[in-house]
């Protein structure tokens, strides 16, 4: 069973095409970096998913089950990215809440986490800082044990060291439990280490997925003078190329180098960010493929 | 080089424990985030650095796979892929529900020829420093020197191929 599959999934607001033709299928124990630039469609996609919009077109899967259905919404937690908290409530009291309108709800993860990190529980919500908030928001999340977490630009509000703290916990979850975790980023250098499946939206649509050991392993920074530069698309399979005065760098999809170009093992920002500069370059799964 | 931390016995540089794991292995891994090397080819290189300046030995265990993803914040497929090909080069084996152990000390006839091939290195790099080459220039010609063995076949073991992405 997969954690997320979409058929050629659209959400349209009025005239406004959202998501267009998504199509996914993400095995169960993976970590997704969902990146894209800002407006691409990351939050529409994370809603549909946790089952708070429904799509206009299409078919969605979360853990077999169709978003919001009672199985999918007892094993799927999202994060906001506004965190929403009740800011008049005490920590204490937002956790018996939780307990109340949860099925499954582990109160010693919670009150372990909220203890490791700091967090009074007689404290109010809206006397908390940002991070603070931001903690109490993924441990309530963390604490119902989804086998699914989708989480929306999560770390935005967190010094780096809670940062490190915080994706270390959730590692320690995927570790242990096989958490499926969708992270939701502009920030792509920071999910370059946790990610393991790579989806990258651009106006609306998926431009790439795979698992990023494959994307690594097929793309080549390749660098070569600028004269050749206008050959190379013919010799190998070119995503971007940028010249600058007597040299040319491209990021290519191929295992090996041309004659005359010397080759540099990729990272994941440097293929997100030159499939970003050319919308039409794709790697998608063929819809055959998923089935 | 790159310098190990071997925990519990000596530090370099700093370490960010975030929670400090059991002490089941006498090392601890850590991340060279500028190097553009892949992390769980970093782990495998730690493992076998540290083999051969004797912090780890036979029978010792590799730092469990939870700690490495709490410490290091890392997805536990990386340290997984690590150690499996710690297992394929014969260095180390699991024992299911226990951990990762080092089963074999590398070859102890390239250990004799370091002190020598590093006493050389010494003698090339005073050669070039008077010829008023910089660090920079040596790192740069060193790097090519290495590309171009490597380009011409370079070494028949395995791991002169290490700087391709598997």
């Amino acid at each position: 069973m997969s954690a997320i599959e979409a058929d050629r999934v659209g959400k349209r607001y009025r005239r406004t095409w959202a998501l267009r033709e998504c199509t996914l299928a993400i095995p169960p124990g993976q970590v997704v970096a969902l990146a894209g630039p800002n407006g691409a469609g990351k939050t529409t996609l994370l809603r549909v998913l946790a089952g708070l919009a429904a799509p206009s077109q299409g078919q969605v899967r979360v853990l077999g089950s169709p978003p919001g259905s009672p199985q999918a919404r007892d094993g799927v937690s999202y994060v906001d990215q506004q965190m929403p908290l009740y800011r008049s409530l005490r920590v204490r009291d937002i956790l018996s809440v939780a307990e109340a309108l949860n099925n499954r709800w582990d109160r010693d993860l919670a009150l372990a986490r909220l203890e490791a990190v700091g967090i009074p529980l007689r404290r109010r919500a809206g006397q908390l800082s940002g991070g603070q908030q931001a903690q109490v928001a993924l441990t309530l999340a963390l604490a119902r044990r989804p086998e699914l977490l989708l989480l929306d630009e999560p770390l935005a509000s967190l010094d780096p060291l809670a940062r490190q703290d915080v994706m270390g916990w959730l590692m320690t979850s995927v570790a242990e439990d096989g958490l499926s975790v969708v992270f939701s980023s502009h920030v792509v250098s920071e999910l370059e280490r946790v990610a393991n499946y790579l989806v990258v939206l651009s106006a609306g649509q998926v431009q790439v997925a795979a698992p990023v050991d494959s994307l690594l392993a097929t793309h080549l920074a390749l660098i070569g003078p600028a004269d050749s530069a206008d050959s190379l698309a013919g010799q190998v399979e070119v995503v971007t190329i940028t010249r600058a005065g007597r040299q040319a760098q491209a990021l290519a999809r191929t295992t090996s180098a041309p004659p005359g170009w010397s080759r540099r093992p990729v990272t994941m920002e440097e293929l997100v960010l030159g499939y970003l500069k050319r919308p039409q370059a794709r790697v998608v799964p063929e819809l055959a493929a998923l089935r | 080089m790159d310098w190990l931390t071997p925990a519990g016995r000596q530090s370099y540089g700093f370490t960010v424990v975030t929670d400090k794991p059991d002490d089941v292995s006498p090392i601890a891994f850590y991340l060279d985030r500028g190097s553009g090397v892949p992390t769980y080819l970093q782990f495998v290189h730690q493992v076998d650095y540290a083999l051969r300046l004797g912090y780890l030995r036979a029978g010792d265990q590799l730092p469990r796979i939870k700690d490495v993803t709490r410490t290091l914040a890392v997805n536990p497929d990386t340290v997984m892929k690590a150690y499996r090909e710690l297992e394929l080069r014969g260095i180390a084996a699991g024992r299911p529900g226990v951990g990762t152990f080092i089963t074999a000390e590398p070859d102890v006839a390239g250990l004799r020829e370091m002190a020598g091939l590093r006493r050389r290195l010494t003698g090339w790099l005073a050669d070039a420093a008077a010829a008023g080459i910089d660090e920079l220039g040596m790192k740069a010609l060193f790097t090519a020197a290495l590309r171009d063995f490597h380009n011409a076949g370079g070494a028949t073991s395995g791991s002169a191929r290490e700087g391709d992405v598997a």
